[in-house]
């Protein structure tokens, strides 16, 4: 396995290898619960939080898992942090996690966040693990809040549920729907894949 | 490919054959942790929980009955009878209902929890009746998975909820209100929603108006029978 520096790993998943943007990881949630900016805030909080736990009880327990039953083990230790994100928004900002619904109890199958566990906590020290949790769950923040407020924008003429253009904007109500989500994420990465092909036009030209 | 993606059995393989029991002492082990963690969060949480489900409540029995000094908790039993309380372990059974009164004690209406089907879930509502003059007096919805944008109308339309106040079951949700008593204006691109929500209070006052108008001219009864 090729050797990173503690930076590479916390930077790699906020861009470079973004979850959403990139690896195409995690698109349930990316799709389902962007339809503001606060949900998609609040979900890419929960996540962030299940990620780091996990990551970190991961990275210190790998020499007790055995290689056998390691995949069992990891999901039931995302799942008992997904509860305890459950039961803590339902406890503190009840309102969002009635908004979020079934999707805060949804993360547990969130293939990101296994693909972490597999892929690097289960073979890396702690301190590294958690560096590649942030990075990731930051990654995922971003983009998550990227396709929360365009639909926002375009489907209710708010950010943040403040209104922005006046009462006479007709809302765009298809993007705050399923498909609104299906678009905007197809527009963003036709954009990003633009921008990267001009990227490597300049390099080589 | 970098490492960053996942690769199926990427993990060495272990030296040796690991045995059933550790596997099955590990497996254990972590599933006594997680649920004692889980056991702990939820003690923690239950008590804000549960004050935060009851605040929701106190506040919907309020505003569906015009703020009324205070309320009070009965139960409509399977057989029509209003109790103050059932036995234990036959909660479920009987209905729910909230009784309104003002500053000087007199009964000014009931607030019933129901709910049905609708576009896409069950929607939850509470209504306020009135049943001397038998009008309702307003309704909410609670919880709904319609449509947003569109169903989802149904609690954000001011519009519709507003028709509610006033109006005299049963009640017909129609396209365009000709001004008879008990006509709901639908919301247009909401027309199922809208008939969901007249029929979960049709439905729930026919089961319930009988034993609830018995319930308030008993009331009324004994307040003349007092000197």
């Amino acid at each position: 396995m090729k050797e990173t520096t503690g930076q590479e790993d916390l930077l790699r998943g906020i861009w470079r290898e973004n979850p959403v943007l990139i690896q195409m990881l995690g698109l349930c949630p990316a799709l389902a619960v962007t339809n503001n900016v606060e949900n998609s805030l609040a979900m890419a909080l929960a996540t962030l939080f299940v990620l780091v736990g996990s990551s970190l009880l991961v990275s210190l327990c790998k020499r007790f898992i055995p290689g056998e039953i390691r995949i069992s083990v990891y999901i039931l230790i995302i799942a008992t942090f997904v509860t305890v994100a459950d039961l803590t928004l339902q406890a503190v900002v009840p309102e969002i996690h009635k908004a979020l619904g079934a999707f805060i109890a949804l993360i547990v199958v969130n293939c990101m966040i296994l693909g972490r566990q597999e892929a690097f906590a289960s073979k890396r020290p702690p301190g590294r693990a958690l560096l590649d949790a942030l990075g990731t769950g930051a990654g995922f923040a971003i983009a998550l809040v990227m396709l929360g407020a365009v639909r926002e924008i375009l489907g209710s003429g708010s950010f943040l549920g403040v209104s922005l253009f006046g009462p006479s904007y007709e809302p765009w109500i298809v993007m705050i729907l399923p498909p609104g989500g299906f678009l905007t994420l197809g527009a963003l990465l036709l954009c990003l894949a633009w921008w990267q092909e001009r990227q490597e036009v300049k390099v080589s030209g | 490919m970098s490492e960053g993606n996942v690769q199926a059995g990427t993990l060495p393989p272990s030296p040796e054959h690991t045995s059933s029991f550790k596997m099955i002492s590990s497996l254990g082990a972590a599933g006594a942790a997680a649920g004692l963690l889980i056991v702990l969060v939820f003690g923690v949480t239950k008590e804000p929980i549960e004050r935060y489900k009851a605040e929701v409540l106190r506040l919907a029995v309020s505003e569906v009955l015009n703020d009324p000094a205070r309320y009070e908790t009965l139960y409509v039993t399977s057989d029509g009878a209003i109790e103050a309380s059932v036995p234990a372990g036959t909660e479920s059974e009987a209905k729910k209902i909230y009784v309104g009164f003002d500053a000087d004690g007199h009964a000014t209406g009931v607030a019933v929890k129901d709910g049905a089907a609708g576009f896409q879930d069950i929607i939850t509502l509470i209504y306020g009746f009135d049943p001397t003059s038998g009008k309702l007096l307003a309704m909410k919805v609670l919880e709904n998975k319609e449509t947003p944008g569109l169903g989802d109308a149904i609690e954000k339309d001011l519009a519709f909820v507003s028709q509610f106040e006033q109006a005299t079951p049963p009640l017909a949700a129609v396209k365009r209100s000709t001004g008879a008593p008990g006509e709901i204006d639908a919301i247009t691109g909401a027309t199922i929603s809208s008939r969901a929500v007249v029929r979960i209070i049709n439905e729930s006052l026919a089961r319930l108006r009988a034993p609830i108008e018995a319930y308030f001219s008993q009331a009324s009864a004994r307040e003349e029978a007092l000197p």
